[in-house]
């Protein structure tokens, strides 16, 4: 018995002694090239091995029998393979390991855009960026003005891109089109955007050759994409030269809903007491603004989001009149302006994502002109009777939008939706005799899309789709395609091409049309390097942009220029480079951008194709920010550059647009600084934070001439200049119940 | 007829004590390998005969523990190895023991992988792989309050962080000492955890 236990021992101890096999082989990627480090196994036994620098493996075992391999690399598709042990002596068996697409190291399709936001990759500013960017005053877009591509355009507002107009570019909240991203325009006044760039977790500013989720924009699409649930409850003061505001938000105990409200009233009679303004104001601007949103968890990857934003403001200015010398001609605006967003996404399972959302906006604005005397009394002079005008113009805008995604095999993925928008514009113009006449532009466009990024390799991607749109105002429809690819040339380099067609209705603005409306039509060509470390962002991008059916205007019967063609035309070719480096100057971090702009068209009233008055040909930026730990300090300042825009005066003569008169403005240079405060930055445990901002928006007081305006004889002219030469903002953002000093040394470090 | 139940149960339980002795020297012998072994290749395919082990044992948590704990080693001594597939590495295999047995231990190599990212960029990584680092600490300190090896990495942590940001030699001193006293107060049990008691000596050492 003992001896039979000894035996069985024995046996289980020492399973076939001296008959050891040995496994070796090479393992080596797709492109024949070594791998080091794979690891081999034998399935369930402790024997295996890992791959040596030239990607070879050997390994000895007492197992009989049939086995199965598992070979496993980083990047890499698992592999088993069937052997047998034992009878036939030493294995040997060398593998080739396929690719595994992932997410990680895969490439990215980037040409045309840029991306801020925190998590995405290649991040290019960050949202605290456009915030602590000197200049910018917290403003989405001053920040993106910074970045090639971008015109610095001060009479007007808007993203002026690629020899594009500011109506070439559309903004988009959570996928739907936002219709009064910025206040209503004042002449010779660049309005801000209406809303705080907190609200935005993610941005993308296209330039140019963007998805086809994206259409009725010829040049640009700013993509917004609104913060999810907050991290915690808070409340948050801020009082400024300009106003106050305060807000609170609301995170339910199960962290699954929130809710949020704020409220804020500008004046702007303090700031514009210690600053003169060119401008004489009969009413100081001022804003109520009020919003309101909740944000529902409809499971771990679905939430639905609601936004809604109400608005109202007025101002009154006078400016001297060109045409009659010591008169004045007043302008008056009331705007009242209400957005709702309400968008929803979640994960249907099987690779399944839908993202829905609705929007709608109504804006209304009052506006009247008036020609005064010398002592400020409405008069009519004949020949400019026009002058005296009073327009009501309540619009309202929906916007429906669904996208599909179906992931497809490894990282690619199939998209697809529709897209309605409905605009509804009423404009009540009253003449100087009192006699009012009404339009109204109805109109509807539906589209289509389809897109797919196909991932070929880890290092080749390709996103094709094409768009198709149908408008009821030309009653007409096109189908845009396009296709970008994208090729990683290094582990942090990578080339990327772009193609694709964009259409676009005329403004409304310039309707009704009095002669055919189609669309106006862009073609995109742009080839793009970039390259991305850890501290370091450059890249350069060279495009080329055809425009064809461009919208020609004529003075309708209210002197209003009037769509009668599309026969114009244009291009705009140019190159452009950034680069952005956190690393080399310790704690200092720095962006610098160029861009270089050729680009004639010829539209609206133009008598023929010139380089428009919106457009310079050379464009720089260099914006610095350092944050000194020991006074709890951020130093920011920018430079910014652009070269002498060309300005016009066309006049209608017997039925044709003439020059009557142009020229170059001069060279366009803004210094600005500020600097940001955080008292209770590294307290512990402090229920409250405060920052202090202090910024100077062209602080050398430099003449900065925008363009030109004109008097209606053309004999006369005035230069466009800032509303003043330097301005001062002074401001405390407190933030209650919440400690923010990881987020502030994450964003001013 | 009761002869044969016995030996059968004698050989069930054999067969049971061969399989334990086979996985005792098995982890004893890369255990001891663990401490000689210094070069990142090397620490790479003794993690690997760890894993090995683990998926081939199925109820033991400690040999991807190890599996985990050599790379977190690499990740520390070698400066050029990238430490975002480092830690997604470390992740998977703390992912894999923790499903075995969710011990506190585990979270102190979660906590040095996080941590070994944020020193990549610790300015601009300071909040999202830092407060992971820290969610860790927080969690495993939950498990087990008095973790020698838990205790040590929050104190080396404030010992490494700057003074304004809160850290610093004297701040961390009392940290280091309760450190110390929980290593000297664990018992050493068969194929457990012993790491950092020598380090921590030796940063308490520097504090002073």
């Amino acid at each position: 018995m003992t001896r039979f236990l000894l035996l069985c021992i024995l046996i289980f101890r020492a399973p076939g002694i001296g008959a050891q096999t040995t496994v070796s082989g090479k393992i080596t990627g797709n492109r024949n090239q070594p791998l080091p480090g794979a690891s081999i196994t034998l399935k369930d036994t402790y024997d295996g091995a890992t791959s040596d620098s030239l990607g070879r493996y050997s390994f000895t075992t007492d197992e009989k029998g049939s086995f199965i391999l598992v070979i496993s690399a980083v990047g890499f598709r698992e592999i088993e393979k069937q052997i047998t042990l034992g009878s036939e002596g030493d294995v040997v068996l060398d593998i080739t390991m396929k690719e595994k697409i992932d997410e990680m190291t895969a490439v990215v399709i980037t040409a045309g855009s840029f991306e801020a936001g925190d998590k995405k990759r290649g991040t290019v500013l960050s949202s605290i960026d456009v915030a602590t960017t000197a200049g910018a005053d917290a403003d989405v877009t001053g920040a993106l003005k910074t970045l090639p591509g971008a015109q610095q355009v001060g009479e007007s507002e808007g993203l002026f891109v690629r020899g594009g107009t500011a109506g070439e570019t559309k903004t988009f909240i959570d996928g739907t089109l936002v219709n009064n991203f910025f206040y209503s325009s004042v002449p010779g006044i660049a309005q801000r955007g209406r809303f705080s760039p907190f609200l935005f977790k993610g941005t993308i500013f296209s330039t140019g050759g963007y998805s086809a989720l994206y259409g009725q924009a010829l040049s640009s699409a700013l993509i917004l994409e609104s913060i999810d649930l907050p991290e915690q409850s808070s409340g948050n003061i801020g009082l400024s030269v300009l106003g106050g505001d305060f807000g609170y938000q609301h995170l339910a105990k199960n962290k699954r809903s929130s809710w949020g409200i704020s409220y804020g009233y500008a004046n702007l009679w303090l700031a514009f007491k210690a600053i003169p303004q060119r401008q004489e104001y009969e009413q100081i601007p001022s804003y109520h603004t009020a919003d309101a949103n909740f944000r529902i968890k409809t499971s771990s990857s679905g939430i639905i989001k609601y936004y809604g934003y109400f608005s109202s403001n007025s101002l009154g200015m006078r400016m001297n009149s060109l045409d009659t010398l010591g008169f004045k001609e007043a302008f008056r605006l009331k705007n009242i302006n209400m957005f709702h967003n309400l968008s929803w996404r979640e994960n249907l399972g099987k690779g399944w994502k839908v993202n829905a959302g609705i929007s709608y906006t109504h804006n209304a604005d009052d506006i009247q002109g008036t020609l005064l005397n010398e002592q400020n009394k409405e008069v009519s002079v004949q020949g400019l009777e026009f002058r005296n005008f009073s327009l009501t113009s309540p619009g309202n805008y929906w916007n429906a939008k669904l996208v599909f995604d179906k992931r497809l095999a490894g990282l690619s993925v199939l998209r697809f939706g529709a897209e309605h928008n409905r605009f509804l514009d009423i404009s009540d113009y009253t003449d100087h005799l009192g006699h009012t006449y009404r339009t109204g532009i109805h109109e509807d466009i539906t589209a289509a899309f389809a897109e797919a990024d196909i991932y070929i390799t880890n290092r080749l991607a390709a996103k094709a789709g094409g768009r198709y749109e149908y408008a009821t105002l030309p009653g007409r429809s096109n189908m845009a395609p396009r296709i970008s690819l994208a090729y990683k040339t290094g582990a942090q380099s990578q080339v990327s091409l772009a193609y694709g067609s964009f259409y676009q209705n005329a403004e409304r603005r310039y309707l009704p049309a009095i002669g055919n409306t189609g669309f106006a039509k862009a073609t995109h060509y742009i080839a793009q390097y970039q390259k991305v470390t850890k501290s370091i962002t450059f890249r350069t991008e060279i495009f080329y942009k055809k425009y064809d059916h461009l919208f020609k205007t004529a003075p309708n019967s209210y002197t209003q220029q009037s769509v009668i063609s599309n026969a114009g035309f244009g291009d705009a070719k140019g190159i452009e480079i950034f680069w952005r480096d956190k690393k080399t100057f310790s704690n200092l971090d720095y962006w610098v951008s160029y861009s270089y702009l050729d680009t004639k068209r010829d539209f609206l009233n133009f008598p023929y194709a010139v380089q428009p008055n919106f457009a310079a040909k050379h464009t720089a930026s260099l914006v610095l920010k350092r944050f000194v730990t020991e006074w709890k300090t951020g130093f920011n300042a920018s430079y910014t550059y652009a070269s002498g825009r060309p300005y016009y005066n066309i006049m209608f003569d017997n039925g044709e647009s003439v020059f009557t008169d142009r020229g170059k403005t001069k060279d366009y240079h803004n210094v600005s600084f500020s600097l940001n405060y955080i008292p209770d930055l590294f307290k512990k445990d402090s229920k409250r934070f405060t920052v202090l901002v202090l910024s100077v928006n062209n602080i050398f007081g430099i003449n900065q001439v925008f363009g030109y305006n004109y008097s209606i004889n053309g004999l006369r002219k005035s230069a466009i200049h800032p509303p003043s030469r330097t301005f001062v903002f002074i401001g405390a953002f407190i933030s209650l119940g919440v400690d923010r000093t990881q987020e502030a040394i994450n964003s001013n470090l | 007829m009761k002869q044969i139940f016995l030996l059968l149960a004698l050989f069930a339980s054999v067969s049971v004590f061969a399989q334990n002795e086979k996985y005792l020297k098995a982890m004893e012998s890369r255990l001891a390998a663990m401490d000689t072994t210094r070069s990142t290749s090397g620490l790479q395919a003794l993690s690997d005969a760890f894993t090995r082990i683990g998926d081939a044992e199925k109820t033991q948590w400690l040999p991807y523990y190890y599996a985990a704990l050599c790379l977190a080693n690499a990740g520390w001594t070698d400066p050029s190895l990238d430490k975002d597939a480092n830690a997604a590495k470390i992740t998977v295999l703390c992912d894999k023991a923790a499903a075995i047995n969710d011990h506190a231990e585990i979270y102190a190599i979660r906590n040095m992988a996080a941590t070994q990212q944020m020193l990549v960029d610790p300015q601009s990584r300071w909040s999202t792989n830092g407060a992971e680092a820290e969610a860790h600490m927080k969690k495993g300190l939950v498990l087990d309050p008095g973790n020698p090896r838990l205790l040590f990495l929050q104190a080396a942590s404030v010992f490494g962080t700057p003074e304004q940001f809160g850290g610093g030699k004297a701040t961390a001193k009392p940290l280091l000492e309760k450190a110390v006293e929980a290593f000297d107060a664990e018992k050493p049990q068969k194929l457990y955890p012993s790491w950092g008691r020598h380090e921590a000596a030796q940063m308490l050492q520097q504090a002073n």
